[in-house]
């Protein structure tokens, strides 16, 4: 590695590599052997960028030139015209949506500029199939401190100290869970590494695995000398196969070199790393129905306490962790609670990787410090509503959470200012929507999701949602009456009071917070039976303008159910009756005389 | 249970201890077991659990529980081209709800099904995480990413003949 000039780092995310990420890296490594470069410039397959939008991304290092939208056969010009005569290939570069500007090194993207990267430090910097690569960056670093350095007590004290939250959605401050594990004595103890990312549109998770698997495994020995145990389980998604390769290289590489097994570092702690697969059950996010399913069973709750730091997997003290909690241990270690706990807000320190998605022009994975507004995440980093939209909500917390408006445009980010909001921080996913999403439909498709994953064991969460679920479908469907509006809060605060778990107590907030911002919304469904934003199909009317039609008879020729009448060259009605709103009359018109309302 | 009845060869029988044995007949690794056996048969027929019940010493009936409590197991054998197509958040609000709508009035098919000549299977899934590309389907090992009902016929089309 000493002797080479140059990197080519190509993104090797899952949207890039859909987007044949893994043509563009066979290409330049053909391509440098044909001039003769491969041995002094080397290809890396990166993690995520986080510039998903604008994939493939490959970046030239040291200079951090950026080439976004690289088709595999524009190899031959980054490495005639980059590597070869210097000059960057403008083409490739990326031009600012704004100012038209051309801006060809990474810091200068407007998407991160207010980033701040802890968790994903590593993730599109590293190649992490190599952990000597990881090691250059600081890997284990941290472990050595606290295993030569450092009593169990101290690790415990700092990780306190710095004020880290749990990341995976609950928010509890991590350093107590920790030592709550610490205190209850056990010959035998685990600690978990919950990667069972279930939200949906949520992926920082799996980002921070095939971009960083050495930061996770790195934690997992710290929390294991910290409280004890000399077992770590990660459970992972079966969905995540890449991940999951990746994790198992990891392994078998910190055991090579000593960082995990038997006598660690010549300490005498030993430390050892499983993976466990998960099926597919978003209940298994919650603690204690992913011990379960650890343990061969379905993964179904069960009521706390005990907590898993009492009696977890096997019945042994166990201390579970998210993945993106875990990826900060080591900075905070190396850095000091104090620099950890002089980001963010008062009670919410450190960073928080959102995956930013939906209507918005900048998609991708960013971290930024907690305390930032909505505003700068979707109007700064997220570069706007697509199509020039009006914004209308974002969606954080998944199908747990709830939804900001407008009014909370210049709310902090924290996890309390999100809980008093009616959301909640969840694992980090962020949909944004704009003015043609109905919030109607969209409470119903959470609905739709949690009905399918509540694993049926309390009664208020298995019949209690499907009946939300059947309200909302009504009032989608124009079926709905006003005093449904009124059932739809009781119902929900009774699941939220009464459930078992996270699960269905969480899992009415959508209702509620789509209620509470949008009730005039619900409202013109169940009075006037219309939906504002011209998403529900049944709430359509299919209308003809008279002045505008001429009376081709072309629509009432294509209508499959021969609701259109009119005599030629006059005006045409339709029979909101007959009609069945396919469309057909609509794509056939050539007057744009035919409109939905 | 499941329909289908099938009779297993005495190869598929020992394959299956083969897995069980792997993982130390340990009743704790049950959802290990299930991930290999599904990786080798394509999914997991009552005759399947059965096996792995007596070599687990696990009652079928908990092995059923566990098959059908997980959406990533199945007792339907898939169709030559699974069909996923992303119902994530992501995927949802750029109209993923559209494209499913197509597939299945393209296919004749529901969710959870697979067409007779056993070519094409439907299902939908949970965020593959490729948020930037929505809305995704998948096609086997495939990708598609910014599907517009539009595309789903040509899609459809690359894997007919």
């Amino acid at each position: 590695m000493a002797k080479q000039k140059k990197q080519l780092l190509v993104c090797g995310g899952k949207s890039c590599s859909s987007h044949n990420s893994e043509v563009l890296y066979d290409n330049l490594c053909l391509e440098l052997e044909a001039n003769a470069l491969e041995n002094e410039v080397s290809v890396v397959r990166s993690g995520c960028f986080g510039l998903c939008h604008l994939g493939p991304v490959v970046m030239v290092m040291p200079e951090k030139v950026v080439y976004v939208k690289v088709n595999p056969d524009d190899t031959r010009d980054i490495i005639a015209e980059h590597l070869i005569k210097g000059r960057k290939v403008e083409r490739l570069l990326y031009h600012d949506p704004v100012s038209g500007k051309i801006i060809p090194e990474e810091k200068d993207f407007a998407p991160l500029k207010k980033q701040m990267r802890i968790v994903l430090r590593n993730c599109g910097i590293i190649d992490p199939e190599n952990i000597e690569e990881a090691i250059a960056h600081d890997a284990y670093e941290a472990l050595g401190r606290v295993l030569t350095e450092m009593k169990p007590a101290d690790v415990i004290r700092i990780i306190r100290d710095s004020g880290l939250r749990g990341r995976g959605g609950g928010g509890f401050p991590t350093g107590l869970k920790w030592e709550i594990a610490y205190n209850n004595k056990s010959d035998e103890k685990y600690v978990v590494c919950n990667a069972d990312e279930g939200d949906p549109g949520a992926f920082m998770d799996r980002s921070v695995l095939e971009g960083d698997p050495h930061a996770v495994l790195e934690a997992m020995a710290i929390c294991g000398y910290s409280i004890g145990a000399g077992k770590g389980l990660i459970y992972i998604r079966a969905e995540y196969p890449l991940a999951v390769a990746r994790l198992k290289t990891a392994i078998r590489q910190a055991r090579d070199y000593g960082l995990l097994g038997d006598d660690i570092m010549g300490t005498g702690f030993s430390f050892d790393i499983e993976i466990r697969y998960g099926a597919g059950a978003f209940v298994c996010g919650e603690e204690t129905a992913l011990i379960h399913s650890m343990e061969g069973l379905r993964g179904e709750p069960t009521v706390k306490p005990p907590f898993p730091a009492e009696s977890g997997f096997r019945g042994k003290p166990t201390n579970v962790n998210n993945v993106e909690t875990f990826a900060c241990i080591s900075p905070i270690i190396l850095k000091g609670a104090k620099w950890f706990s002089s980001i963010g807000t008062e009670k919410s320190k450190g960073t928080k990787v959102f995956a930013l998605a939906g209507k918005i022009n900048n998609v991708g994975l960013i971290e930024v410090p907690m305390g930032i507004t909505l505003r700068e995440v979707i109007y700064e980093i997220g570069g706007g509503i697509r199509n020039g939209k009006k914004f209308k909500a974002a969606q954080t917390g998944g199908p747990s959470g709830g939804c900001l408006t407008e009014k909370h445009l210049d709310t902090p980010i924290d996890f309390d200012n999100l809980l008093a909001a009616g959301s909640m921080m969840g694992s980090g996913g962020m949909i944004v929507m704009d003015e043609d999403d109905c919030m109607v439909s969209v409470a119903r498709f959470f609905l739709d999701f949690t009905v399918e994953e509540s694993c049926g064991k309390c009664s208020p969460c298995r019949i209690g949602n499907k009946r939300l679920h059947e309200l909302l479908d009504h009032i989608t469907k124009g079926k709905g009456v006003p005093a449904d509006l009124d059932r739809l809060m009781n119902m929900s605060m009774v699941i939220k009071d009464t459930s078992l778990c996270g699960l269905g107590q969480s899992s009415p907030n959508p209702v509620l917070s789509t209620l509470n911002n949008f009730r005039e919304e619900y409202e013109a469904h169940v009075t006037v039976k219309k939906c504002p934003a011209g998403q529900c199909r049944d709430l359509m009317e299919y209308f003809i303008i008279s002045e505008n039609c001429v009376g081709c008879t072309a629509c009432a020729r294509v209508c499959p159910v021969n609701a259109i009448t009119g005599e030629r060259k006059e005006t045409h009605t339709i029979n909101p009756s007959i009609c069945i709103k396919c469309g057909a009359c609509i794509e056939k018109c050539k007057f744009d005389a035919v409109i939905i309302r | 249970m499941s329909s289908i009845k099938i009779e297993l060869r005495q190869e598929d029988v020992a394959k299956i201890k083969e897995i069980c044995t792997s993982f130390g007949n340990d009743e704790q690794e049950l959802i290990n077991v299930l991930h290999k056996c599904q990786e080798h048969f394509g999914y997991l027929p009552a005759e399947v659990q059965e096996v792995v019940s007596d070599e687990l010493s696990v009652p079928v009936a908990k092995i059923y529980g566990v098959v059908t409590f997980y959406s990533f197991f199945t007792m339907t054998p898939k169709g030559k081209h699974p069909i996923s197509i992303c119902m994530g958040t992501a995927c949802y609000v750029r109209g993923a709800e559209k494209v499913l709508e197509e597939f299945k009035k393209e296919l004749r098919l529901q969710v959870g099904q697979t067409t007779s000549d056993g070519k094409f299977s439907l299902s939908s899934l949970r965020c593959v995480g490729a948020c930037g590309l929505a809305p995704v389907v998948m096609v086997g090992d495939k990708t598609y990413g910014r599907v517009a009902p539009d595309d789903v016929r040509n899609i459809i089309k690359e894997y007919e003949k």
